[in-house]
């Protein structure tokens, strides 16, 4: 028991919370935005995979890290169109065409890969982004391996977090947003294009997606491999309901999800001989399930999500 | 741009859609294919003649057919009540579960008796996996698409946990495998040497009773209505959580029969991946049938032609056999933009 | 110089003309009445105004400059408000959020929320119409939404107004104090442009009616010529005939609440707090109120969708408190949806089938315990079809295509073809053209008179007073005592819609006393 709550104290502990919830933050806000405008968006997975390879791939190829991850973020949205024009243009069934493009994504992820890499049997691997040195709060004692040597992607990740909020919640277009989610009659009285802002929103969402995925090929690992998103998009759809649509409780739901899953790990560590790992690893789809369960009853749903807009109807 | 309910829609063009998609789909894959620098003609020719160009070829193409039928089936049942279940990975797996737990020397009945036995043990398996996903849906309003597909993960890893310990085969020499289904138990091959067996027949006798049910009986006429206005239904007097439940008991049935075929037909015995991922193509499947009951056993059978196909494809020119999963995925998004216009007439102004 | 000109608009959707030539002008500071039935392309036209269809011929000129058509945001700019039938506003966010959409540029950094509200409070004060910023809009009152929607409109600096049935949701009271804050307009130099089928209003508030009917214009009057029934028989090219019946003497009770109440949980409807209410047969009760005071909860929960929590309902003195819908139907009880599209009928099945939709567990329409019978459904439907005349081409089209007039019928012809003890009619005749209101109330007379009792729920108080015996009002879930019709006046009614129920028992005891 002593063991268990030592966990805590280590400052390795925090720093893998925090690096196991980057992909999580981005891949939450990004279904949040697009969420938000009105539109379920299930191909999460599919683009956290394609962005997960296509941002390995520009590296690979020999470009920069920026660069892949611009190029993830480009790839997502394109993703992120394709869904906006099936779903908002041509009013097709969100669920569907979410997980159609989920299929599509990653086949095409494994499928390119495959193409550029054919003969490697273990995974070649980039040089990822380093943790960075920060000036004094590095050296910190505890604070500073857990909280102070991360790379700049990570920080990145953290900072989108108040950036997303603060366009959200103060800034016209982010009113345009949430407003397309809530009523898009009120925004085509107020001669505001509806198809236009949830386009927006989904590519955006897309993008943020893309870049979550990209994460984990370009800073927590160094490589590509199958099965790499291994449902974390789906978890993320899970933590969206869990935050309430809300950014702030985003970041704090995938910490705590990622607290919870740094945990396992290193509880599996100790009681390995106890219990079966599958166990172990069964816990983050099940606490996304609870989580879900927990807040469902009081979530409100934004009003219009799922359902289609079709200009001049019911004015 | 605007969309026009169509007044009359043609059986023809009902037909001719998923067709069209298809064809789409295999255009945009020809550009993969040109990427390889092969002929695009010449891959295409491959994977027919992978899928089609000998009697084994086509026994293999039914083979993997069989499962697809079920799971598509069990995607068909459940979306046109609009109930999300994207579990089929999962309930086709508690169905192997359930049959390795029956028919590996539990029981030792007559192959008349043992065979039944198992797919309606693999059946109710399959149903129980959605009554948390239901009951979660219907008591507390939890999104089942979620829910459905992490309990895949969840099931996967059980079976992964049963299969190397309690339920591995002391015979296996350490592969984390089951016991083998017991002889009475295993369905019997049609086709002299080759894998197809009786589980295609019973795919395509569910096929043809859940057409039947769909179409004359009360439940499959509630099944719709709920699928397509659930207020009017409800409002009607169409008890909305027993239709919800009965969908789940019959979709995850459906895909718990997958698992028996594949355990007790295609296999022999459990393993981890006897399974390639047919819960979620079943969702393909069932789209490009537009949710038709006999239209699976034809989508089913095109898939699964794609996959067996493309294996032969990708050995006899050099591409990733990921092709197939592509041309399905694509197949799946131009499916339903050809389905919209079978619906829809487009009103440019 | 007209403030606006519309020159010979026309817009069809496929084959069915909404306009017609349309042409008309607005002066500075009047109210222009656009006057027809349901059905007649009044909406469509102002929607052609505001930007939301693009006519296929005509032009629309702003002060004499031609205005670029299909873009909300140039009628907006040009000058033109509009406030529509059915709100457009969104519930879950504030009356501040609601007000401020659209008006800043989507590329600015920031909204200004202190700028905004102080606008806002000046134009509240100017025109009398207060509100609260802060409040969620799901959180305030159908009047108060209103007066949100004329100050979204002019806080967009609108001098010409559209208001589209704007009373259909309102008070008498609370009529005139809108028709105040017109008054204060038209002093201001605003332009309005009435929409109403209300002749009673369009008589006192504007200054010249045009009448459209059937898409065509059907006449232009100047108000002080013109009166009641100049108007209803323009509106409708002949004499209006509502159907009319007599009181009936009223027999037994066939619907009875109890101490009854329900609700509670859904954060946006009022409980029903301890309802009573008896309804005989061969009398219809009719309900008024104003929307969103616990109508449509008492209205599911007559229907069997909704559970009471307390107190107790009888039908022909059976307790029914617990029943599911298909008990309901089976033991009589006939039911009309308020909004046909959600809860009448499933817009992709076919006639036939929603028909048959509320008898599926019933002989003959199923066999062997779990086939339908197709062959069986189809003759029943196809004598609903002929003794209601639903016209259609032929029963296998969807549903959805229906006019909503037929549409209705089919909803009618449902309810009432096992002749039931009692019928609920919750807005029975909402959105429909003066025939299909004929058709509706006459079939709803011939089942009184055959015995049923019908409670009638209606926004329209109109219609409640043509139709009802007896008149409950209902305020915030409770229901006042009913007052016998012929000691009820509008006034009064509108008095207690407003908050004092207890009135009812006042005029009822006048009477007696008198």
């Amino acid at each position: 028991m002593i063991d268990f709550l030592e966990l805590f104290l280590t400052a390795g502990f925090w720093a893998a919370t925090i690096r196991i919830s980057c992909p999580l933050i981005l891949g939450t806000l990004g279904e949040l935005i697009s969420e938000r405008s009105g539109v379920l968006n299930l191909g999460i997975e599919g683009i956290m995979t394609i962005g997960s390879m296509a941002g390995w791939m520009w590296v690979f190829q020999g470009g920069s890290l920026w660069g892949g991850i611009v190029f993830a973020a480009v790839v997502g949205a394109l993703f992120g169109l394709i869904h906006a024009v099936f779903t908002v243009h041509l009013g097709l069934s969100q669920h569907v065409s979410g997980i159609g493009l989920t299929m599509f994504a990653s086949s095409l992820s494994f499928f390119i890969f495959r193409m550029m890499l054919p003969a490697s049997t273990t995974p070649p691997k980039i040089i990822p982004f380093e943790p960075v040195n920060i000036p004094w709060l590095s050296d910190l004692p505890f604070l500073g391996e857990a909280f102070f040597s991360h790379t700049p992607l990570t920080y990145a990740a953290f900072f989108i977090v108040p950036v997303v909020m603060y366009v959200l919640f103060r800034t016209p277009i982010g009113l345009a947003v949430r407003m397309a989610g809530e009523s898009p009659a009120a925004m085509e009285a107020q001669g505001i294009d509806v198809l236009l802002i949830r386009t927006g929103a989904v590519m955006v969402g897309g993008a943020l997606m893309a870049v979550g995925g990209a994460y984990l090929t370009m800073s927590a690992f160094d490589a590509f491999y199958f099965g790499m998103i291994n449902g974390r998009g789906w978890i993320c759809v899970a933590l969206v309901i869990f935050a309430s649509w809300n950014p702030g409780k985003a970041l704090f739901g995938a910490l705590l999800f990622a607290g919870l899953d740094a945990l396992q790990v290193r509880v599996q560590q100790l009681a390995g001989s106890f219990i079966p790992y599958q166990f172990f690893l069964m816990a983050p789809y099940v606490m996304s399930i609870i989580a879900m369960v927990i807040m469902t009853r009081k979530a409100r749903y934004p009003k219009a999500l799922l359902i289609p807009f079709r200009r001049g109807e019911k004015i | 741009m605007q969309l026009e309910l169509r007044e009359k829609t043609s059986l023809g063009l009902a037909v001719t859609a998923p067709i069209a998609a298809v064809v789409a789909a295999l255009i945009f894959s020809s550009v993969l294919i040109m990427w390889t620098g092969e002929s695009v003609f010449h891959g295409y020719a491959m994977l027919v003649k992978g899928a089609f160009g000998s009697v084994f070829a086509i026994t293999e193409t039914l083979t993997k057919a069989t499962p697809l039928i079920l799971t598509g089936l069990a995607a068909a049942v459940a979306f046109k009540a609009k109930f999300w279940n994207i579990g089929g990975e999962g309930q086709l797996y508690c169905g192997a579960l359930a049959a390795t737990w029956v028919g590996t020397g539990m029981v030792s009945l007559p192959m008349v008796l043992m065979i039944p036995l198992l797919l309606i043990v693999g059946a109710l398996a399959g149903g129980l996996a959605l009554i948390i996903p239901v009951f979660l849906k219907t008591r507390l309003n939890v999104d089942e698409v979620v829910t459905t597909l992490l309990l895949n993960f969840i099931i996967l890893l059980f079976v992964s946990f049963l299969l190397e310990g309690p339920l591995k085969d002391p015979m296996s020499l350490g592969w984390p495998q089951a016991a083998p289904i017991i002889d009475t138990g295993v369905l019997p091959v049609i086709v002299a040497k080759s894998r197809l067996h009786t589980g295609f027949i019973i795919a395509v006798i569910a096929a043809i009773s859940i057409w039947a049910l769909m179409r004359f009986s009360v439940w499959g006429f509630e099944l719709r209505a709920v699928g397509q206005n659930q207020n009017a239904a409800r409002f009607a007097g169409i008890s909305i959580n027993m239709t919800v439940l009965r969908v789940a008991l019959i979709s995850g049935g459906l895909a718990g029969l997958a698992g028996i075929t594949e355990v007790a037909g295609t296999k022999g015995y459990l393993t981890l991946d006897i399974s390639t991922g047919f819960g979620y193509t079943g969702i393909a499947v069932a789209m490009l049938a537009n949710l038709n009951p006999v239209g699976v056993i034809f989508s089913a059978v095109f898939l699964a032609s794609i996959y067996v196909g493309a294996d032969s494809m990708s050995r006899a020119i050099e591409i990733p056999n990921y092709i197939a999963d592509v041309i399905v995925a694509a197949s799946v998004l131009s499916v339903l933009i050809s389905l919209m216009l079978v619906k829809y007439k487009i009103r440019w102004r | 110089m007209p403030v606006l000109e519309l020159n010979n608009i026309n817009k069809s959707f496929g084959s069915l003309i909404a306009n017609k030539d349309i042409t008309l002008s607005l002066e500075k500071g009047e109210v222009l009445a656009l006057l027809g039935e349901n059905g007649a392309g009044k909406t469509t036209l102002m929607n052609i105004l505001f930007g939301h269809y693009r006519a296929d011929a005509g032009e629309i000129k702003v002060n004499g400059k031609k205005l670029v058509p299909g873009s909300t945001e140039n009628a907006i700019d040009a000058g033109i408000g509009m406030v529509h039938q059915h709100f457009t506003l969104a519930d879950n966010m504030s009356v501040l959020d609601n007000i401020m959409l659209g008006t800043e540029s989507l590329l600015a950094f920031r909204t200004n929320k202190a700028k905004a509200k102080e606008k806002i409070h000046k134009l509240s004060q100017q025109f009398g119409l207060a509100v609260n910023p802060d409040t969620y809009v799901a959180d305030i009152s159908v009047g108060e939404r209103q007066r949100v929607e004329i100050l979204k409109v002019l806080y967009r600096n609108a001098k010409i107004l559209v208001l589209d049935e704007p009373t259909a949701v309102l008070t008498p009271q609370e009529v005139d104090q809108l028709f105040k804050t017109l008054n204060l307009m038209l002093a201001q130099g605003l332009s309005i442009i009435f929409i109403s089928h209300k002749l009673h209003e369009i008589l006192q508030i504007s200054h010249r009616v045009v009448i459209l009917r059937r898409g065509k214009m059907a006449g232009e009057v100047a108000t002080k010529n013109a009166d009641r029934d100049m108007l209803a028989q323009m509106m409708v090219g002949r004499e209006i005939e509502r159907p009319k019946v007599d009181h009936l003497t009223p027999g037994k009770i066939v619907i009875e609440l109890k101490d009854l109440s329900a609700g509670g949980h859904k954060q946006q409807t009022p409980e029903l707090k301890q309802i009573r209410l008896q309804v005989h047969e061969h009398e219809i009760v009719g309900v008024a109120g104003v929307s969103g005071n616990g109508q449509s909860l008492l209205a599911d929960v007559l229907s069997g969708v909704q559970a009471s929590s307390s107190g107790n309902l009888y039908f022909m003195g059976e307790n029914i408190s617990k029943k599911s819908p298909r008990e309901l139907v089976s033991m009589g009880i006939g039911r009309i949806p308020e909004d046909r599209h959600q809860d009448g009928v499933i817009g992709d099945m076919a006639l036939w089938e929603n028909f048959i939709i509320e008898d599926l567990r019933k002989l003959p329409f199923w066999t062997f315990g779990w086939l339908l019978n197709e062959k069986a459904c189809r003759n029943y439907s196809d004598t609903l079809i002929k003794t209601h005349d639903v016209r259609c081409n032929n029963m296998d089209i969807q549903a959805n295509l229906l006019s909503g007039g037929n549409m209705q019928k089919l909803i009618l012809a449902r309810a009432l073809s096992h002749n039931p003890k009692f019928i609920l009619a919750n807005q029975p005749v909402r959105g429909l053209d003066e025939g299909a209101i004929a058709a509706v109330h006459e079939k709803l007379f011939e089942a009184k008179r055959k015995g049923a009792g019908i409670l009638l729920i209606s926004e329209d108080l109109d219609e409640i007073f043509s139709l009802s015996d007896r008149i409950t009002v209902m305020y915030h879930g409770m229901l006042s005592k009913p007052v016998d019709i012929d000691k009820a006046s509008i006034k009064d009614i509108g008095v207690m819609m407003a908050g004092d129920l207890a009135l009812a028992k006042t005029i009822q005891e006048d009477s007696h006393a008198a």
